[in-house]
């Protein structure tokens, strides 16, 4: 593996009122890495996506992007920084078409303005970003789907094209939350090979509960308790850290959501 | 069965009117979350424009186009240097919901008095396009007039551009999705702040145009778009205050409906049918009469 980082957090720490949900994380992830981000449920593991997407804003800490030191970019920014990040829960627009659904994360690949798209000068990029979203769509085997309205899909396809939404805009770093929440077996089988298989061209960060899909696919694995980073390491050392154990098991009646 | 037909058309065109309206609410309120009162102040002041426009150069079209304009440009005006300014302070809390609503009623009096001082109170006229006098077949003249064709062709033709930018076209992508759910539009990298924008600028130059349609076959003066908004809110609520269809729809039913208690019950009751309709809609169906019975984000 290259040891070239393309993203690096340091010290992350982002307050709620009065809770502290972060407190000085480090994250460090390199090209071609698949990084897993596990702990209890509470632990933090969505507030460094927020922190990372900016749909929360970090008390303190710094980032770096491909070796460069940014801002925390706003929501908006995320895809034109090469990041993309699919959401909990899905978070496809029910009311649109799957293509639909694609091309809007396709959009920075538009070459016409506002205005020109308003005056309907867009045609080709329209088509441009529908043929670049099939293409995604058919990488995910939901190709079949592109023109059915995305509330009438099936759960599996709906995460599938959740993927494909954030795989269109071509990203260097791929944020994956909880991807096989509500999979069944063969559903996660597909998806560890399609993780093992996207490292090829961009890394990847996985908050995940299912343990099987974690240690099959990550290279290293960051555990989150309370909001600080308390083991990390590949995922044999991770699963024999002793602090994860007891906080994955000894910790219950301290778990908090 | 010929005087039902000619409410039917009447109402028709009264409707297209309200359904103008009816969309530029619906644009602002899906994008935004807020009823814009100002909205009718804002078509008035673009009528007044294409006013100036259309009695200088003898050419209503050219008014029209100047009151779209003018409506667009002031619609994003509003938004930008007005609601993004009022978000930011007000964000939390009952103010947050509150506010934007009692500053586009402070807007409207704002847009009012300026008007008033520029252009007086007088009563004016734009020249209509086209004749006000009923079409005459044989004996019989009908009140339906070429007037009242032209009113549904224009309307026409704005909602088949607005269908085709809505539904045909990345910015009306971007528009759908940021108007839904903004956070998860912003995150597939649209600017949702922009869409925004550009949602208060259509809505502008389409109440341009409602304001204008109406001032044809009427007067313009500072007050005289305020029941056009009052029927575009009624419309907009019928329809479900979410979808733009609906909103057509909405005004439609409600411009052939109040054109039936015009003709067949009597004038003086075309108001209170007209809040018949809207207290009916919101006790027994708030959603709108297009609702599928699937809640959108709150």
């Amino acid at each position: 593996m290259t040891s070239e980082q393309v993203l690096s957090i340091r010290n992350l720490s982002v307050n709620f009122g009065g809770l502290k949900a972060l407190s000085n994380v480090d994250i460090n992830l390199h090209k071609g890495e698949v990084l897993g981000l596990i702990g209890p449920n509470g632990a933090g593991k969505t507030t460094v996506f927020n922190a990372l997407s900016g749909l929360v804003t970090p008390a303190s800490g710094s980032l770096e992007l491909y070796g460069r030191n940014v801002k925390w970019p706003k929501p908006y920014q995320l895809v034109d920084r090469g990041i993309s990040r699919t959401l909990q829960g899905v978070g496809l627009f029910p009311d649109l078409t799957v293509s639909e659904n694609v091309m809007l994360g396709a959009s920075k690949f538009a070459k016409t303005g506002f205005i020109q798209s308003a005056l309907g000068f867009s045609g080709k990029d329209e088509e441009a970003l529908k043929s670049r979203s099939q293409s995604t769509l058919e990488r995910l085997y939901v190709g079949g789907v592109a023109e059915r309205k995305a509330e009438t899909l099936s759960y599996p396809d709906t995460k599938r094209v959740s993927i494909a939404r954030a795989l269109v805009s071509e990203p260097q770093i791929l944020l994956l939350d909880e991807p096989a929440g509500g999979l069944g077996a063969q559903d996660i089988e597909w998806l560890n090979g399609l993780i093992r298989h996207l490292r090829s061209s961009t890394s990847i960060i996985i908050v995940e509960h299912h343990m099987d899909v974690v240690m099959s696919v990550c290279d290293r694995i960051y555990v989150l308790n309370f909001g600080e980073i308390i083991a990390s390491g590949d995922p044999e050392t991770v699963k024999n850290d002793k602090n994860v154990i007891e906080a994955y098991l000894g910790t219950h009646s301290k778990a908090r959501k | 069965m010929q005087k039902a037909l000619e409410t039917l058309l009447i109402g028709l065109s009264t409707g297209s009117i309200y359904a103008l309206m009816s969309l530029a609410l619906v644009l602002v309120w899906r994008s935004t979350r807020v009823v814009n009162f100002a909205q009718a102040g804002q078509a008035m002041f673009s009528t007044y424009i294409g006013f100036e426009i259309a009695s200088r150069s003898q050419i209503f079209w050219l008014g029209l186009i100047f009151a779209i304009v003018a409506g667009a440009v002031l619609g994003a005006g509003v938004d930008y240097f007005f609601m993004r300014v009022l978000f930011k302070h007000a964000n939390s809390g009952p103010a947050a919901v509150v506010a934007p609503v009692i500053a586009t009623l402070g807007l409207l009096g704002l847009i009012r008095s300026i008007v008033g001082l520029t252009w007086g109170g007088e009563f004016r006229a734009i020249e209509a396009p086209a004749s006000k006098d009923g079409y005459t077949f044989g004996e019989i003249t009908i009140p339906f007039s070429p007037l009242n064709t032209l009113i549904i062709v224009t309307v026409a033709i704005i909602l088949i551009i607005l269908a085709i930018l809505f539904q045909r076209t990345n910015l009306g992508l971007a528009l759908r999705a940021s108007a839904y759910a903004p956070e998860i539009a912003q995150l597939a990298g649209i600017r949702t702040a922009r869409t925004r924008t550009i949602g208060w600028a259509i809505a502008g130059g389409v109440g341009g145009v409602a304001g204008m349609l109406v001032t044809s076959y009427n007067f313009l003066t500072p007050y005289s778009l305020d029941l056009l908004l009052v029927f575009g809110f009624i419309a907009a609520v019928i329809g479900g205050l979410e979808s733009m269809a609906g909103a057509v729809v909405g005004a439609l039913v409600l411009g052939v409906g109040l054109t039936i208690i015009l003709n067949y019950v009597g004038t003086s009751l075309v108001f209170i049918g007209g809040f018949a309709v809207l207290l009916l809609v919101l006790l027994i169906k708030p959603d709108g009469i297009m609702a599928r019975g699937k809640v959108r984000r709150g």
